[in-house]
């Protein structure tokens, strides 16, 4: 195939659309009979209800209707139709549904109004009294009754089998560490909050305008609690402004929008605050435990690592954190264990590579501590146990490039320089802290199906049921297929977010470009095929005896590889084939028998400088180089800009964001954006980012594993590193704030 | 946010006379209340938008030679005005340390220091909170006061004042000015705001009836030899976790006269001036800033969470005093720390 846009550099071709305003978003699809929602959410985490009034809420001019548990229109009776794509195990949230207490914030009215202030103010004014019961929020507190969660999330790898003695080669190691980790509570904070338009089609049809990862899984949701045939429920959400893992599930708010569209017959917007988006899911709490043993040679003799992290009370939130320590390093004798303790909150959710930058945190923190002791420079110490195989499942890498990723991270930050000793570099008042880390995350495809159609006019359109939730999705699927029919971008449109359009899963795992990328390229190439077809078919056709290996697609012709200048143009192509468009749909599957054999996975060594004024606790992150190994890259542009903004998300983790747990009321406080500090301009200095060389032909068939989480995994551990060999201080409990570095003792 | 009514006023008098309405409030650049009437916290009767009052966006020269803040200058145009920039650099640089541009563009010198506090309790109607709904409790006692004070605070409330603004001009002793029925008067800032004690719904003296007309600068002394040192969670637009604004007036080698004002650890701009008086004719180094720290936060009390402002707030009175001495001040766009 003659490329032309895959891996170059492109600018996204939703951004006019973005920077304009022009592009809609969930909460700004509108509809002449538009009501609003507000929801009124629950002040105590656990109990019941014994009273909702709404007299004067229903009052004030302008409420059509307020819905409690007690009027709420009936839904599916059983908990299983509240399922959706990526639920956990366990009976999901039903908004409404009785007089039960779950978690503090839980929505327990909604006020609609004809207009949003008014159901705004009516919301003041519905009045809950509760019979409140002792809750427990602190995961410390409920750690004794931790359990292995009996049912598997589909989807994530329960930790790997124990292999050899750990405890054993532990305890005949010469050189050990064992220590504790935690990070705070993160949630996920998109700049747009979750919202839902319901717009009223009459007929008891509706199109919906949901915030979500997958208009499918809104859907499919939808169609299985309210009773509704598939082809009287569209979902549309072309846009969505950061999601983070927050809008792979359907949130309370499409439930309720739902709900009093189809109750009124007539269009409902509900649109959550800024403080209700710390009503659902967050990136959990655990109390991770990790301990090491080498020889003097540094080499891994054992590795155990253990997680107790908290869940709901109505579901098993599961996600892959110990998992990387099994996989990421040679070693005869791991252990790793994952329980759960169930706390009254909601149910955590996946939030940007879900687990891994936990897990790591606590491994590669741990490896550091490692090679602190043994004398060996960080990165000497990762490649002598460098794993060749994934040794927790015994398969095949399709392709691992860390190594590489490890010598030009450090060449292009010039680690050779660094003095191993902490406290060993200053600049005036500065001590400057040089750390690393490995990451890794999984490079996944998952069933797709697209369509690409060539109308007469020359234009291509693909579309794909998938969701852009800023990524450069339209973006790269556009590359792909002006490349594979040989088009300039300018007249392919990409279609995505609604689920009318050829089956896809959630936009999440990062596997949305290697997934949907090869779907569009299939259904492109099935349209090439018919305009070849075609092309040959002509009169003296230059093309006549040639067959499709033959010939590219490239400059709108359709040309001899051995004679360019032998060739049929679309347009004659086109119109020989005497149809008004061209059309095929195609959907690209994993192989199986790949999947047998071999694992794939993104790596990335991120290597970070930072500075510290130590009398004052304050840390600044000045350099940053995250060389990443990840098959190939579409578009060096956005593919960059992926990394760069998942290395700020590691920022935030290592220094800034934290979710406040107040346990004796059971509720998060600091929910707002001047309180929940995620890094800010001046927070973020230089940011270099790699990427290696890495050639995969088995994860897709475009050789490329996906880019979404990896920028995030390790970073935070590298910063945390950085900060011990900036000050000899080792913060094992994130974020590292002021008042940490002035707390924390020099390591012995 | 509760339905109100709105009254846009012409004169100051007529000012006066719609905030005595019952439970009117005051509508400047909107920046703190127009959120807390969205979080349900304020729910006003009556809006008095004072944004087109003839008379109070200008800055002027004083017959003392101080100058004149009118309650409507933005923060971005006293941040930026020569004559602040040049004889009262600690205000300019102060206000600079605060929010965003977009922020200090809409906030005025009024309503700056009538903001209200940022404790989460007060935030979030649904908790308790004495400052919100007197009598209902402090759940920050005992919960989550990482932000909280360390000095004056009473079992009823261990809210801060948010403002950096203030905290500067507290070190330079500014008067603000009030109008009310019986016309003008003018508060020393010092005891503009309150302590909470047993009324921590009231965060400052002015009056049911009274409006902020200016803000009064004392003739300039502290040009050279100042800084304002902001620690905070983010290196930019987060509020203090502490502040202080260390201004010296130097006599050769000695120290003059020496004001420290706090930010971020109590319920207003904190300041000592017995402390300030040890380092008279002292020649400034850190052992005796670390005696002046000591007399600052002389019975200081953390509530656990917070309790690390104690030793932060020592640690950052001796940088900043270096800083002033120095007259090196801290730079409010390079976050290094000098």
């Amino acid at each position: 195939m003659h490329e032309t846009h895959f891996g170059s550099p492109r600018s996204r071709v939703d951004g006019p659309l973005k920077v304009t305003g022009a592009a809609p978003y969930a909460g700004e699809f509108t509809a002449p009979d538009l009501a609003h929602g507000y929801v009124v959410s629950s002040a105590i985490a656990k109990g019941r209800i014994t009273r909702i009034d709404t007299k004067d809420a229903l009052a004030v001019p302008g409420v059509v209707q307020v819905f409690t548990h007690e009027n709420r229109p009936r839904t599916a009776f059983r908990s299983n139709a509240y399922q959706d794509e990526v639920a956990p195990p366990g009976k999901p949230f039903r908004a409404l549904y009785d007089e039960t207490i779950v978690y503090s914030g839980q929505p327990v009215a909604l006020v609609v109004a004809e207009d949003f202030e008014i159901a705004r103010y009516a919301a003041s004014l519905v009045r809950v009294t509760y019979e409140a019961e002792a809750h427990e929020t602190d995961l410390e507190k409920v750690q004794a009754k931790a359990y292995v969660p009996p049912v598997k999330r589909q989807g994530i790898s329960p930790p790997p089998k124990p292999r050899g003695d750990s405890e054993a080669a532990f305890g005949a190691s010469p050189v050990t560490v064992e220590a504790g980790y935690r990070i705070a509570v993160e949630h996920h904070n998109p700049m747009e909050p979750h919202a839902t338009t319901v717009v009223w089609e009459g007929d008891e049809r509706i199109t919906v305008h949901d915030k979500i990862q997958g208009a499918q899984n809104s859907q499919s949701y939808i169609t299985a609690v309210f009773g509704l045939p598939q082809k009287d429920v569209r979902v549309v959400s072309p846009f969505i402004g950061g999601a983070f893992g927050s809008g792979l599930r359907p949130q309370y708010q499409l439930f309720l929008a739902v709900m009093a569209a189809l109750e009124l017959k007539r269009s409902v917007r509900v649109v959550l605050t800024r403080d209700q988006m710390f009503t659902m899911g967050y990136r959990p709490d655990g109390l991770q435990n990790v301990a090491l043993g080498a020889n003097q040679d540094a080499t891994l003799q054992s590795i155990r690592h253990d997680l107790i992290a908290n869940t709901s009370t109505f579901e098993d939130y599961q996600e892959a954190t110990v998992n990387w320590s099994a996989m990421l390093y040679h070693c005869d004798n791991v252990t790793t264990t994952h329980k759960l303790a169930k706390t009254d909150l909601y149910t955590p959710a996946d939030m940007r590579a879900p687990g891994a930058p936990t897990g790591l945190f606590a491994m590669e923190s741990a490896m550091d501590e490692l090679a602190h002791k043994l004398g060996v420079d960080p990165v000497t110490l990762r490649l002598r146990n460098y794993a060749d195989i994934d040794e927790s499942t015994n398969k095949y890498h399709t392709s691992k490039e860390l190594r590489a990723a490890y010598q030009l991270g450090a060449e292009r930050f010039g680690w050779s320089k660094r003095n191993p000793k902490p406290r060993s570099m200053k600049e005036g008042r500065e001590l400057i802290g040089w750390g690393m880390a490995s990451g890794a995350w999984e490079a996944q495809m998952a069933q797709t199906s697209a369509r690409a159609t060539l109308t007469a006019d020359g234009r291509l359109e693909v579309a794909c049921a998938t969701a852009d939730v800023g990524t450069g999705t339209y973006t790269i699927l556009t590359q792909i297929a002006a490349d594979a029919l040989g088009l300039p971008m300018e007249k392919v449109t990409t279609k995505l977010g609604d689920s009318s359009l050829p089956k896809s899963p959630v936009e999440g795992g990062s596997w949305t470009a290697a997934s949907a990328g090869s779907a569009v390229e299939l259904a492109c190439h099935k349209v090439r095929e018919t305009l070849f077809k075609s092309a040959r078919g002509l009169d003296h056709s230059p093309l006549a005896n040639a067959d499709i290996e033959r010939v590219t697609f490239h400059g709108e012709r359709i040309a001899l590889v051995s004679d360019s200048s032998r060739f049929v143009t679309l347009a004659d192509a086109l119109k020989a084939a005497g149809v008004e468009k061209i059309e095929a749909e195609e959907t690209a599957s994993p192989s199986k028998l790949t999947q047998m054999r071999y694992n794939s996975f993104t790596h990335s060594a991120v290597f970070v400088e930072v500075r510290v004024d130590e009398e004052l606790g304050q840390v600044r992150v000045t350099r940053i180089v995250d060389a990443v190994a990840a098959g190939r890259i579409i578009n060096p542009k956005t593919a960059r800009s992926q990394i760069m903004g998942g290395v700020v998300f590691g920022i935030g983790m290592a220094l800034h964001e934290e979710s406040m747990p107040d346990h004796n009321l059971g509720r998060f406080m600091n929910h707002n954006l001047a309180e929940y500090h995620v890094p800010v301009n001046a927070d973020v200095h230089d940011i270099e980012v790699i990427f290696v060389e890495e050639h995969d032909t088995l994860t897709s068939p475009l050789g490329v594993k996906g880019l979404g989480e990896i920028g995030i995994v390790g970073t935070a551990a590298a910063i945390a590193n950085a900060v011990f060999h900036a000050t000899g201080k080792r913060i094992r409990e994130l974020p590292i704030t002021i008042d940490k570095v002035i707390g924390t003792a020099e390591a012995a | 946010m509760n339905r109100f009514s709105y009254a846009r006023p012409g004169s100051v008098a007529e000012a006066v006379r719609e905030v005595a309405a019952p439970a009117s409030k005051v509508l400047a650049g909107g920046t703190n209340l127009v959120d807390l009437m969205k979080y349900n916290v304020e729910r006003p009767a009556h809006l008095v938008d004072v944004t087109r009052l003839p008379g109070l966006k200008a800055i002027e020269e004083t017959g003392e030679g101080g100058l004149r803040i009118g309650a409507l200058v933005t923060n971005t145009a006293l941040a930026y005005d020569p004559r602040v920039q040049e004889r009262y650099p600690l205000l300019s640089s102060t206000i600079l340390a605060g929010a965003t541009a977009q922020l200090r563009n809409a906030a005025t010198t009024g309503g700056n220091l009538l903001q209200r506090t940022r404790c989460y309790y007060f935030y979030d109607a649904a908790t308790p909170c004495n400052k919100r709904v007197p009598g209902s409790g402090c759940p920050a006692i005992g919960g989550v006061n990482r932000i909280h004070a360390i000095l004056g605070t009473s079992e009823q409330c261990i809210a801060t004042h948010p403002s950096d603004m203030a905290v500067a001009m507290a070190a330079l002793e500014a008067v603000i000015r009030v109008s009310g029925p019986g016309g003008e008067r003018d508060i020393p800032i010092a005891e503009f705001h309150r302590l909470p004690g047993d009324t921590p719904e009231r965060d400052t003296n002015l009056g049911a009836d009274e409006i902020i007309v200016s803000v009064e600068l004392p003739a300039p002394r502290f040009a050279t030899n100042y800084t304002y040192l902001k620690l905070r969670d983010r290196l930019s637009y987060a509020f203090a976790l502490v502040s202080v604004a260390a201004a010296l007036d130097m006599d050769g080698g000695t120290v003059r006269e020496a004001r420290i004002a706090l930010g971020g650890v109590a319920h207003k701009p904190w300041r000592v001036p017995e402390a300030e008086a040890l380092l008279k004719g002292v020649v400034p180094e850190r052992g005796a800033f670390s005696l002046v720290a000591d007399r600052i936060l002389e019975g200081a009390q953390g509530f656990g969470g917070n309790s690390f402002k104690i030793d932060l707030a020592h640690r950052a009175i001796l940088r900043a005093l270096s800083q002033a001495a120095a007259g090196t001040p801290q730079s409010q766009t390079d976050k290094r720390i000098q």
